[in-house]
């Protein structure tokens, strides 16, 4: 395990031996990463460690079960995508990750660093906790000092070393003239530990040095609470990222080369194979094929591109490969002047105060008045600073807000590890409090509601003899139509006909002899026929009459139905704003009984249309995959994207969903407006608890183990309450 | 009293060696797979022999 965390020490035994024999060598292995998104038991780690381990050229495999990854280190020859298929053949899905994505996760410095000072505040509370029973149960004169000072030498240390995270908090906010939650705990904790100290010095019956290290304890399990959750929400959103391999294809003296995209220069020739995306923006040199642009422009028909043809980073090449001429790259993409303006976006959108600043917002300078107060009044009361002093401090302790630094990490940390078991992910800390505000939902069309692979609509039209013609050429090809039509002829178990000298002319169709005449199967204008609204593919049966028509429409994705009733069944208004065609927009809608929508919306326009709607007081929630949904996504309150849609898109929005399936987005809904209600429980639980201990500490009767007994209680309580979440 | 003078260091030395303990195991990345590990001891292999 330690070898395979440290690259530079995992060598194989004979680099190990023979380290004089290759100086200056090219790295002797590479590390590879794998998604393996199907693992699930102890069996399936031993199949792939032992697959992976027997394969040539690889040094050692680790699987992940946590992350579902494997963490191979191989020869530097050796690619992922030669993997792929040893674990395809084992039953396992795999999928290659970019390790230079993951790298923030691999080394997880904040973490380690938190749960380090957890353990230091654990331990040494632990030991004083110890001491102070003693003394809480009787011990007295010598022997109590003697506990206090030991108690002394370890919360000192452990405080300074432990509370770190608050005093550089405290500090970054005061020196802007701001109060935050670290403010008053600060000052607690310096008041704690100093009073105590004095009256330790001067052999006093109070100190409060356990009651600094709980304190901290409770409040560094709290960050780290919510550190693990986002923590969680980031790796899974950076493996998403990893998932697209930034290569290309490019042309070097006539032959294709691997090379990573951020290599390509201007004028590069790249080689674009079917089914994969555009790297660069750039100008067609060589071949047909149809694209798919519906990430960037929501329509869902493909556009015939040939020679000469602009194109943008993010399209989909279809059917045949494409050279491609790069004339933007890297930085000035199209897609990437899109998601800057995203990011640009960003930075004006309106911040969202969540629960805890708002809480904090009160309470930090309540504290502070109240334990003023109470020092002021004792002062002048009975003119004993040491008294008065003490008085403050056990104020200050006693609404630390230890309850308060749960309340929150403690229900979302519920609440999110639940969304993500249900294939949710909240990328967002306050995006659960936005959710339960929403009132108003806009989904997108294509990718989101629509699954964004065609079926076929009307397979009835159609006698078999015709079917089995169709299906003969569609099985010549991978465009996505052809797909869908021999997925539907195969279900109405239709035979293909025997057509030979099957071509496929790509970006046309494919054409093919049967019974002696050319029979083809391809877009309308290739065949002469005339293109209508919809998506189609035309057969021509090559006796002389007309080519008829097959009819496509996008399929839906499972759980979208559901998903539109449940939300309108919560009295959520539910919209529909598309970039497709009216028509195809209208289908859907009524389909799935959404009452408001609009087509061939520009992707300024679905920034508007939500701008308005937040305008006129809605909180709106946007569902939205495509780059053109970007600029909507950070427009609206708070936004979901599935995990198919393009990285600026997922960037840009609050919600991951992991799963093909939409369904969680109603329960999703439901959950955060509990999770909010629990919060708000959690807060009028501490609020009760400082409502009965504060009094006792102005008047001067809290001790030591009054204010240990209020703080454990009301941060179990909290706690507790936060695992009712159901 | 004076059996405080043997109790009292031992306690410290016993919680400063657990915590030397866990900060051992976050150093050697001992719960970066808390999944995994809960399954692998189910597992035959390594079961005669630790993983060389």
């Amino acid at each position: 395990m330690t070898a395979q965390m440290r690259p530079a020490m995992a060598v194989c035994p004979g680099c190990v031996a023979a380290p004089s024999e290759m100086p200056e060598q090219a790295p002797s292995e590479v590390r590879l990463a794998l998604s393996l998104p199907t693992i699930h038991c102890q069996a399936c780690i031993s199949t792939v460690e032992r697959g992976l381990n027997a394969h040539p050229g690889i040094h050692s495999a680790r699987v992940n079960l946590t992350l579902k990854r494997a963490l191979i280190e191989a020869d530097p020859d050796l690619r992922a995508a030669d993997l792929i298929p040893v674990l395809a053949g084992l039953g396992f899905e795999a999928h290659e990750l970019d390790l230079a994505s993951l790298a923030a996760t691999q080394s997880d410095r904040a973490g380690r660093d938190l749960l380090m000072r957890l353990a230091v505040a654990g331990f040494a509370s632990m030991n004083v906790m110890l001491l102070s029973i003693s003394v809480w149960s009787g011990a007295s004169d010598a022997t109590r000092d003697m506990f206090h000072w030991i108690s002394a030498a370890i919360a000192f240390p452990a405080v300074i070393f432990a509370g770190q995270p608050f005093f550089k908090n405290a500090w970054s906010a005061l020196r802007v003239g701001r109060l935050n939650m670290d403010v008053p705990i600060v000052l607690a904790l310096v008041l704690a530990l100093l009073t105590s100290l004095w009256e330790t010095s001067l052999s006093g019956e109070h100190a409060y040095f356990d009651a600094a290290l709980t304190l901290t304890f409770f409040l560094l399990a709290g960050r780290y609470l919510d550190y693990r959750t986002r923590a969680v929400a980031r790796s899974a959103a950076e493996e998403l990222a990893a998932l697209e391999v930034p290569r290309a294809l490019c042309m070097q003296d006539g032959a294709p080369v691997e090379v990573p995209v951020a290599d390509l220069a201007l004028n590069d020739l790249i080689l674009v194979r079917p089914g994969g995306r555009m790297p660069v923006d750039g100008c067609i040199t060589e071949g047909q094929s149809e694209l798919d642009r519906s990430l960037l422009t929501g329509e869902t028909l493909p556009a015939f591109v040939e020679p000469g043809a602009q194109v943008s980073a993010g399209e989909v090449n279809l059917t045949g490969p494409l050279v491609v001429r790069a004339e933007a790259v890297g930085e000035d993409t199209s897609l990437h002047r899109m998601a800057e303006l995203v990011a640009i976006a960003e930075s004006g959108r309106s911040r969202y105060t969540s629960l805890a600043d708002r809480a904090a917002k009160l309470y930090a300078p309540g504290v502070h008045i109240l334990s003023a107060l109470a020092f002021v009044g004792w002062y002048l009361y009975t003119f004993d600073l040491r008294m008065a002093l003490n008085i403050a401090a056990a104020v200050l302790i006693i609404t630390c807000p230890c309850a308060l630094g749960l309340a929150v990490p403690a229900v979302t940390t519920a609440a999110s590890g639940r969304l993500f078991k249900r294939g949710m992910l909240i990328k967002d800390a306050t995006a659960l409090e936005r959710l339960a505000e929403v009132d108003t939902v806009v989904f997108d069309k294509t990718g989101t509601l629509t699954a964004g692979t065609p079926q076929l609509e009307n397979p009835d039209d159609f006698s078999q003899a015709d079917l089995a013609l169709a299906l003969a050429l569609a099985q010549g090809s991978a465009h996505p139509l052809s797909q869908a039509l021999t997925r539907a002829a195969q279900a109405a178990g239709v035979d293909p006909a025997a057509v030979s000298t099957l071509q496929e002319h790509p970006g046309y169709g494919t054409e093919g002899l049967f019974q002696g005449r050319r029979v083809r199967l391809g877009r309308a204008a290739w065949l002469g026929a005339e293109q209508g609204g919809q998506t189609a593919a035309w057969l021509d049966r090559g006796d002389g009459t007309a080519p008829r028509a097959f009819l496509f429409h996008d399929a839906l994705r499972p759980g979208a139905a559901q998903a539109v009733a449940q939300l309108q069944a919560a009295g959520k208004e539910v919209l529909l704003i598309s970039g497709d065609t009216s028509a195809a927009v209208a289908d859907l809608a009524t389909r799935l009984g959404i009452k408001t929508w609009q087509g061939e919306a520009l992707p300024k326009d679905k920034a508007t249309r939500i701008q308005a709607l937040s305008d006129q007081g809605h909180r709106v929630l946007m569902v939205g995959d495509g780059l053109n949904d970007t600029a909507a996504l950070t427009a609206a309150h708070v936004s979901i994207s599935p995990a198919s849609a393009l990285d600026a898109a997922r960037v840009a929005s609050d919600i991951v969903l992991l799963g093909q399936d939409l369904e969680p987005i109603a329960e999703a809904c439901v959950l955060a407006r509990k999770a909010t209600r629990r919060i708000r429980e959690n807060f009028r639980i501490a609020t009760l608890y400082n409502v009965v201990a504060v009094p006792l500490a102005i008047a001067g009767f809290a001790t030591p183990l009054i204010a240990a007994l209020a703080m454990s209680t009301s941060s179990i309580t909290v706690s507790l309450n936060a695992l009712r979440l159901k | 009293m004076s059996v405080l003078a043997y109790l009292i260091p031992i306690s410290l030395l016993l919680g400063g060696g657990a915590l030397v303990a866990f900060i051992y195991t976050v150093r050697s990345n001992q719960y970066d797979d808390p999944e995994g590990d809960s399954r692998r001891i189910l597992s035959e292999e390594w079961d005669d022999h630790p993983k060389p």
